[in-house]
């Protein structure tokens, strides 16, 4: 603080130092604080909030636990609550996006960092950064029209002759989350790849080379050498995936069958047709405290801190 | 071996692009043929009625003007908070540098529906507690947007802004003050040029976030529809492919932007380099 | 316009570590000083304290005669050459020259003027339009200097802004630099860990050590009559005998130790404490035979041609190191290595030395 005075004197600092302020308090702390306060309140009319009913309540929470049905999970029957099965979904798809973006953008990320020639990377870079300033709304857009059934895709199969009936991808072939597994994965593997590259870029040439010196095979080299180096661009990834793939209220909406739930859309309900914004608080609440877990199960996992994963 | 792995490399990103590409292709193509569904497998011959209907749809036009209001208001709130917190971070050190930056990059971390419904909820509740319930600011509606939004934008601007201050040298500003220079001026003069570049990127990123967030906007807006939120309801409601007309504009409006960048970039590395070997030749020249 | 500079009593502390200690110099209007000493000797803090970046915790710094606590850098009449010069690199030249005339308001033209002025005095006409880019190191240099003459300072500080020239460009930056300080008669105060450019370019220099001012003389005296062991070994090199003091007459004193006995000089106030004898080496001469008096046998170990000179490296009895330089006339021989010759000083030449003035 005294460094900034120094540096910038006392007007300037007090101008930085209330615009932080507005940022952290009135944008970021106090919302959040109202919103778990909220989520702790029962839903009422407006002449009855702050009158006896409106007291301190777990009923928001419980609601998640009714509505039990039954469902099965690779093929074994299980009845359970219905947000909770759509919220186990959610958490297993969205890991599911994650890795597969992962296995995607790693090799792409490793040519960039160290085989690609360096003059050509900037124009590389570009080529890859205009499918990311197309909306996302209109990335999803496009698998919509690539997906349905008088679609491009399935009319390009069966001119192939790899299928002679049309297939109803929407509806999944796999499980009925298979539209929005590949379109998330699609709309995101480029906040996988460019954290890992960056990551990747900063290792010296010189270790890859002398592990391979060594005479270690190229597996190897990257498991023991590359990898570990590009933990905190991998983690960075992971956890920008996973926040926005589980966080798409968009992407299920549009390409996703009736069977597929994802837990936004349950949270939207609450929150936009059943209008009670209370519970909608409830379940924002339990999502963010699984998004908060995911972040600190990746820095132990990673054994990275948190300013190593934002950028 | 090595050649191999350049050439399987090289295999591998252009794939990757086409498996970027292809889908925009194909919505881009879906706006030309003269189908009713928005699709290019059966070809149905050029047309172009979608660009006329798109023209016409004063929804549409309503939407983009919302999106483009909220962007600026975006850009004017996010920038200069980004900014301010990437200069006062990079004064301080220690256990309050972590707990600030920590506060700041969450919200990017935060999903996007979190940050909406907190920010509706907290507005909502100041409302009732000043007394003021009806008063349109506290309710839902694309100022509400703007805020939320610039909740998580400031986090890129002040990335953005603080990376850039790494390569500055605080001599400079020592420098201008010992030259006589008043705060004022080594801000205005010595430190903010220097930040320009990050500026004015992080001023443009702050505006396509802007345009093309969802969640929060969904949450927090009222009846106003902003070109994304529009772009999803006609998605949901039976499509016609107007909306690949549209998805067409935007992909050749992003080529160009990006033609402009690249064209910038290179004539400003020759610049650089013609420079470079100036100073080495005058170097050469005085040690003759 | 030039200012003298006193510093009374000087310390700087940071948190328990004392940067300056007790510093007391007077610095003439119009002198080109020099505070010389090793990284982390204090010599740069006391520069940050006279053009006002840190406030010393004790004692005056004075300029013109009136005492500076409390003004800032951007009131007092210094003007700062970095080590890395902080040219501002988005300015062009002339912009960067008339920085400080800008900031106090003056006109754009009154400031071209002013800056194409400057650049004639630096040698660099027609510089004005040039980014920093375009510039090698020495002219950059110069435009560090004109942006710091034009605010028309009464001292300039310049914190070692040769070390990152290599050393052809750095010894002609040296005559640069110190024509240039004649030219304007501004009081330079110099920075530098470079004993060869402090010695070269100072009216006097101050040697440093650990906070604190070990010698204030003109650059001569500094070499030829260094007042402590730290001194003479900052500013060249030394062969060194200990022993037993035994005072003789006449500001000599006699020392017998390991390696015989030798007769050398010593100063009033060195009178009773621990002391050793310095000499150097160009003034250690070799011969085949032994001297009357001040003389070493010992055995060469490796002649090094250096140019102008031949370094001589022996051992002596006890293994003790000897160094001594041959002048290369044409007509001295250099001795061969393995040979056996004394080393032998002028006792006017040796010096009877404390170690550094340092806190107990």
């Amino acid at each position: 603080m005294e460094d900034l005075i120094r540096r910038y004197g006392t007007g300037l600092t007090a101008v930085f130092c209330l615009l932080v302020a507005f940022w952290i308090l009135v944008l970021v702390i106090l919302p959040n604080f109202a919103m778990f306060e909220q989520s702790f309140r029962p839903y009422l009319p407006v002449v009855d909030i702050g009158g006896p009913k409106d007291v301190f309540t777990m009923g928001n929470y419980e609601k998640i636990l009714a509505n039990p049905v039954e469902t099965s999970w690779f093929g074994i029957p299980i009845t359970i609550p219905i947000h909770i099965s759509t919220f186990v979904d959610t958490v297993f798809f969205s890991a599911l996006v994650t890795l597969m973006t992962l296995i995607l953008a790693y090799p792409l990320a490793y040519f960039l960092a160290k085989v690609a020639n360096p003059r050509s990377i900037p124009t590389l870079l570009l080529l890859l950064f205009i499918p990311m300033w197309v909306s996302e709304a209109l990335r999803a857009f496009a698998w919509y029209i690539i997906l349905t059934f008088n679609g491009p895709l399935n009319a390009l199969l069966k001119a192939l002759g790899i299928i002679d009936q049309g297939v109803r991808w929407q509806n999944g072939v796999v499980t009925s989350y298979d539209a929005i597994v590949i379109v998330l994965t699609y709309c995101y593997v480029l906040f996988m790849l460019f954290p890992i590259y960056t990551a990747i870029t900063s290792l010296d040439t010189n270790q890859i080379e002398a592990a391979e010196d060594l005479g270690s095979p190229w597996w190897r080299t990257h498991w023991r050498v590359v990898i570990p180096h590009a933990k905190p661009g991998i983690a960075s990834g992971c956890v920008m995936v996973f926040m926005l793939s589980a966080g798409s209220l968009l992407v299920p909406t549009v390409v996703g069958s009736t069977k597929a739930n994802w837990f936004p859309q349950t949270i939207y309900t609450w929150f936009n047709d059943a209008l009670d914004w209370n519970t909608g608080a409830a379940y924002s609440m339990i999502f963010l405290l699984v998004c908060i877990l995911f972040v600190i199960v990746m820095m132990r996992v990673f054994k990275v801190k948190l300013s190593d994963i934002a950028k | 071996m090595s050649r191999n792995r350049a050439i399987l490399g090289q295999l591998y990103f252009a794939l990757f692009i086409l498996y970027l590409l292809v889908p925009l292709a194909v919505m881009a193509g879906a706006a030309f043929n003269d189908s009713k569904l928005p699709t290019i497998a059966p070809w149905k011959g050029f047309t172009w009625t979608w660009f006329r209907e798109l023209w016409a749809d004063q929804t549409m036009w309503g939407a983009f003007l919302n999106s483009i209001l909220v962007a600026l208001a975006v850009v004017a709130l996010a920038v200069p908070i980004g900014t301010a917190a990437a200069i006062l971070l990079n004064s301080i050190s220690g256990k309050v540098r972590a707990t600030l930056y920590g506060f700041m990059v969450a919200p990017v971390l935060a999903p996007g529906l979190v940050i909406g419904i907190s920010t509706v909820l907290f507005w909502n509740q100041l409302g009732r507690s000043v007394g003021a319930d009806d008063f349109f600011l506290f309710g839902r509606g694309l100022h509400l947007s703007t805020l939320g939004q610039v909740s998580y934008i400031s986090a890129y601007v002040m990335l953005l802004v603080l990376a850039r201050l790494q390569s500055f040298d605080p001599g400079l500003e020592e420098a201008a003050l010992d030259l006589g220079a008043n705060h004022g001026q080594v801000l205005r003069r010595i430190l903010l040029p220097h930040l320009y570049p990050a500026i004015a990127a992080s001023a443009a990123i702050a505006f396509f976030q802007s345009m093309e967030n969802f969640n929060v906007t969904l949450f927090t807006k009222a009846n106003e529809t902003t070109l994304t939120v529009y772009v999803f309801s006609q998605v949901r409601s039976g499509i016609t492919p107007k909306i690949n007309a549209l998805a067409f504009l935007l992909i050749l409006l992003t080529l160009a932007l990006a033609l402009v960048y690249e064209v910038n970039r290179r004539r400003r590395a020759r610049i650089e380099a013609v420079r470079e070997a100036e100073a080495r030749r005058a170097e050469e020249a005085m040690l003759l | 316009m030039s200012a003298g500079i006193d510093l009374e009593n000087v310390c700087c502390d940071f948190g328990t570590f004392r940067a300056v200690d007790n510093a007391n110099v007077s610095i003439k209007p119009g002198e080109f000083f020099s505070f010389l000493g090793p990284s982390g000797c204090g010599k740069t803090t006391i520069l940050r304290m006279v053009s006002g970046f840190i406030e010393p915790t004790q004692g005056a710094i004075k300029i013109g005669g009136k005492d500076m606590r409390g003004s800032r850098p951007n009131q007092r009449p210094t003007a700062l050459i970095f080590q890395n010069l902080a040219l501002f690199p988005l300015m062009p030249i002339w912009e960067n020259i008339s920085f400080g005339l800008e900031v106090r308001g003056v006109d754009k033209a009154t400031r071209r003027k002013k800056a194409e002025d400057l650049l004639k005095l630096v040698d660099l006409p027609g510089a004005a339009d040039k980014m920093v880019s375009q510039l090698s190191g020495g002219q950059k240099q110069r435009v560090a200097i004109a942006r710091a003459l034009a605010v028309e300072p009464s001292v300039m500080l310049l914190d070692e802004p040769l070390s990152a020239l290599d050393l052809k460009l750095r010894q002609h930056m040296r005559a640069e630099l110190r024509a240039i300080q004649k030219r304007t008669g501004v009081t330079f105060i110099y920075i530098t860990h470079d004993q060869g450019e402090a010695l070269a370019m100072s009216d006097r220099v101050g040697v440093m050590s650990q906070g604190r001012i070990q010698q204030i003389a003109a650059p001569r005296d500094i070499y030829d009559n260094p007042v402590n062991g730290f001194v003479a070994s900052f500013v060249g090199e030394n062969n060194i005998f200990e022993g037993d003091i035994s005072p003789v007459a006449d500001g000599m004193a006699s020392l017998s130790g390991p390696h015989g006995n030798f007769r050398a000089r010593i100063l009033p106030d060195a009178q009773g404490k621990a002391l050793k004898l310095y000499v150097r080496p160009e003034h250690t001469k070799l011969s085949k035979t032994a001297a009357a008096e001040n003389s070493v046998e010992m055995e060469v170990t490796e002649v090094a041609f250096e140019g102008a000179f031949i370094s001589v490296h022996g051992l002596a009895s006890g293994g003790k190191r000897i160094q001594a330089e041959v002048k290369n006339d044409g007509v001295t021989q250099a001795p061969a290595v393995g040979e056996k010759v004394f080393a032998t000083f002028d006792a006017a030449r040796a010096l009877l030395l404390p170690d550094a003035n340092v806190r107990g």
